[in-house]
């Protein structure tokens, strides 16, 4: 199996429907298929395919180029320090580099590797072979993960796991004529690259944002009469902020959401501001290849509108898993938890590789692997998951859950964002920090007595800190590491 | 010809352009036919005659036998019809999942 199969069906079934618009550029799949050839072509032998620029028709080129190339395609973050890239080119050299103008800034080592240009990799001469089918032998994508906890690891993922997670959720040609995936996130996110065979898989014509703002988003779902669309929390959060009392977009249908803790007064506000729209909350990881749980927009709707509990907190539910997915909440000690019961997360399934560079793979005798996500599943099987296990506050050997801490703070009218880390604790070992971002009056005293009321004492917070931001990640991650950092300060 | 296939095998027909691809088959000897003439790895010089009723096969339809122990995806569409000796083989109906990317 290889990725490449994808573009290749679509050409030869739809080859004259739009694939891509990006600015004033405009594709069929007819000439995304020439321009992978042309991107393959470049490509010398033993060499990877990274990609260091913003979304353009090269990077849908450069993803199924280098598979019919038959090498890994590498997409890197753009916006990490010079220092941090080339660590990670020293990692992935020898490759052809396709950097984005302004991008590479003095100092940049590149070593190893041979630069080309957006605009040249689908210009040129074609690859006129066939993709090469040495299954498992070739990473389709090596991808690295954010490293929010720590030094970014380099996922691995297959072409039989990208392929599985597009057989498992996308039929082939399914998307009427008239759709289009409005996609903004990057393409070094793992949401970016599995949009891009999705759309393609499905017919469905994407539409490039490559710089994410509210205003651009809306403007370009207006222009293109966009009908679906894939948001990280952050993004949908703006959009509803700039957005006000009201929002037009008519021909809008499905809007995705995933990549981090969506707040509920988020999603409930996106659904008044789009009644008509149908939103699904896609729960997975670079390591499984996209989505392995969601939420779909009946499980939406039903939330939003019950007045039982255990309904209507499933808007922050992650769903179930889709049908090719199996997932067990496991105990630290072995065991299966049972329900409500917060325990480790496992998944397995062919989507899901597992493997880092370097570190082989995770998967345990039986294929499980461990997301390091701790949740529970509710009594009819919603997953509710609850923060990274690396994230636990551990004080006088009590865990505590920091999202739990989080919404609580939340809940207080002026409290718009909460972050709670661990904080060294002599008597306790780790103490509660807390860093809140204020839209109005609150004391220190008022936010204690509303975790001491709400969970237990032992939850509520030594150190409380006043920002006036949180720090994420472009793609809406919680920095947590900053957070602890400012602490020890 | 009859043979135990692995996922990811490509096979073509000898009759038209229909071209599957293997994406579970059982660890049995299977024989699978494309237009009553079995089908080969890697396409054919020239086209031989169909034979039987075909109605033909679609790209992106997935095929597959009653148990599920198969399943085969059209990667090129043609004339000829899938089948699979001493199996019932037919198109398996679409899921509905949301679009979730």
């Amino acid at each position: 199996m290889n990725i490449h199969l994808i573009l290749q069906m679509a050409v030869e079934a739809m080859g004259e429907r739009d694939s891509l618009v990006c600015g004033d550029r405009r594709l069929t799949f007819a000439q995304l298929g020439e321009m992978a050839k042309s991107a393959a072509a470049h490509i010398q032998p033993g060499e990877k395919l990274a990609f260091l620029a913003e979304s353009s028709p090269s990077f849908p080129a450069a993803l199924f180029g280098a598979a019919l190339a038959g090498t890994p395609f590498v997409p890197m973050n753009y916006r990490l320090t010079n220092a941090q890239l080339n660590a990670q080119i020293k990692r992935i050299s020898p490759a052809a580099l396709i950097a984005g103008e302004g991008f590479l800034q003095n100092g940049f080592g590149t070593d190893g590797v041979r630069l080309i240009s957006p605009g040249d990799l689908i210009t040129g001469p074609t690859f006129d072979g066939a993709a090469p089918e040495e299954e498992n032998k070739i990473a389709a994508v090596e991808l690295f993960t954010s490293g929010t906890t720590g030094e970014p690891k380099s996922a691995i993922l297959g072409h039989s796991n990208l392929m599985a997670y597009i057989f498992g959720t996308v039929e082939f040609m399914s998307a009427e004529e008239d759709e289009s995936a409005l996609l903004s996130v990057p393409p070094y996110h793992i949401a970016g690259i599995a949009a891009v065979l999705s759309s393609t898989y499905a017919g469905r014509k994407m539409v490039q944002l490559p710089n994410f703002t509210a205003e651009s988003w809306i403007d370009l779902a207006r222009q293109e009469n966009v009908t679906n669309a894939f948001l990280v929390p952050t993004m949908l959060q703006r959009i509803v902020e700039h957005a006000g009392d009201s929002l037009s977009l008519p021909a809008m249908r499905n809007i995705a959401y995933g990549g981090g803790r969506m707040p509920r007064g988020t999603i409930e506000a996106a659904m008044q501001l789009l009644p008509h729209v149908n939103f699904t909350n896609a729960y997975g990881l670079t390591e499984t290849s996209a989505t392995i749980c969601m939420l779909g927009p009946e499980d939406h709707r039903a939330a939003f509108l019950s007045d039982d509990p255990t309904v209507h907190r499933r808007l922050s539910s992650a769903g179930k898993p889709i049908p090719s997915i199996e997932l067990q909440i496991r105990r630290e000690a072995g065991g299966l938890c049972d329900a409500e019961e917060t325990g480790l997360v496992w998944v397995k399934g062919d989507q899901v590789s597992g493997s880092y560079k370097g570190l082989g793979s995770q998967l345990d005798a039986d294929g499980w692997f461990p997301t390091k996500d701790r949740g529970f599943l509710d009594v009819d099987g919603y997953l509710f998951i609850d923060g990274r296990a690396d994230d636990v506050i551990v004080r006088g050997g009590e865990n505590m859950s920091p999202g739990e801490i989080e919404d609580v703070l939340r809940s207080h009218p002026n409290v718009r964002d909460a972050a709670a880390v661990g904080v060294p604790d002599a008597e306790w070992g780790e103490a509660v920090g807390v860093a809140v971002v204020c839209s109005g009056e609150v004391s220190d005293a008022a936010l204690c007595a509303l975790v001491r009321e709400k969970l237990r004492s032992s939850r509520v917070p030594s150190v409380i800190k006043r920002m006036d931001e949180l720090p994420y990640n472009e793609t809406g991650k919680l920095l947590r590491r900053v957070i602890r950092d400012r602490f020890a300060q | 010809m009859s043979q135990i296939y692995k996922p990811g095998e490509k096979l073509s027909s000898t009759v038209c352009k229909t071209q599957i691809m293997v994406l579970r088959a059982p660890a049995k000897a299977l024989t699978i036919t494309c237009g009553g003439a079995a089908m080969q790895i890697g396409d054919p010089e020239a086209l031989s005659a169909m034979s039987g009723e075909n109605s033909g096969t679609l790209v992106g339809k997935r095929y597959t036998d009653v148990d599920e122990t198969m399943e085969f995806l059209c990667t090129r569409g043609g004339d000829g019809t899938i089948a699979v000796k001493g199996y019932v083989v037919n198109v398996k109906a679409a899921k509905k999942l949301p679009s979730s990317d």
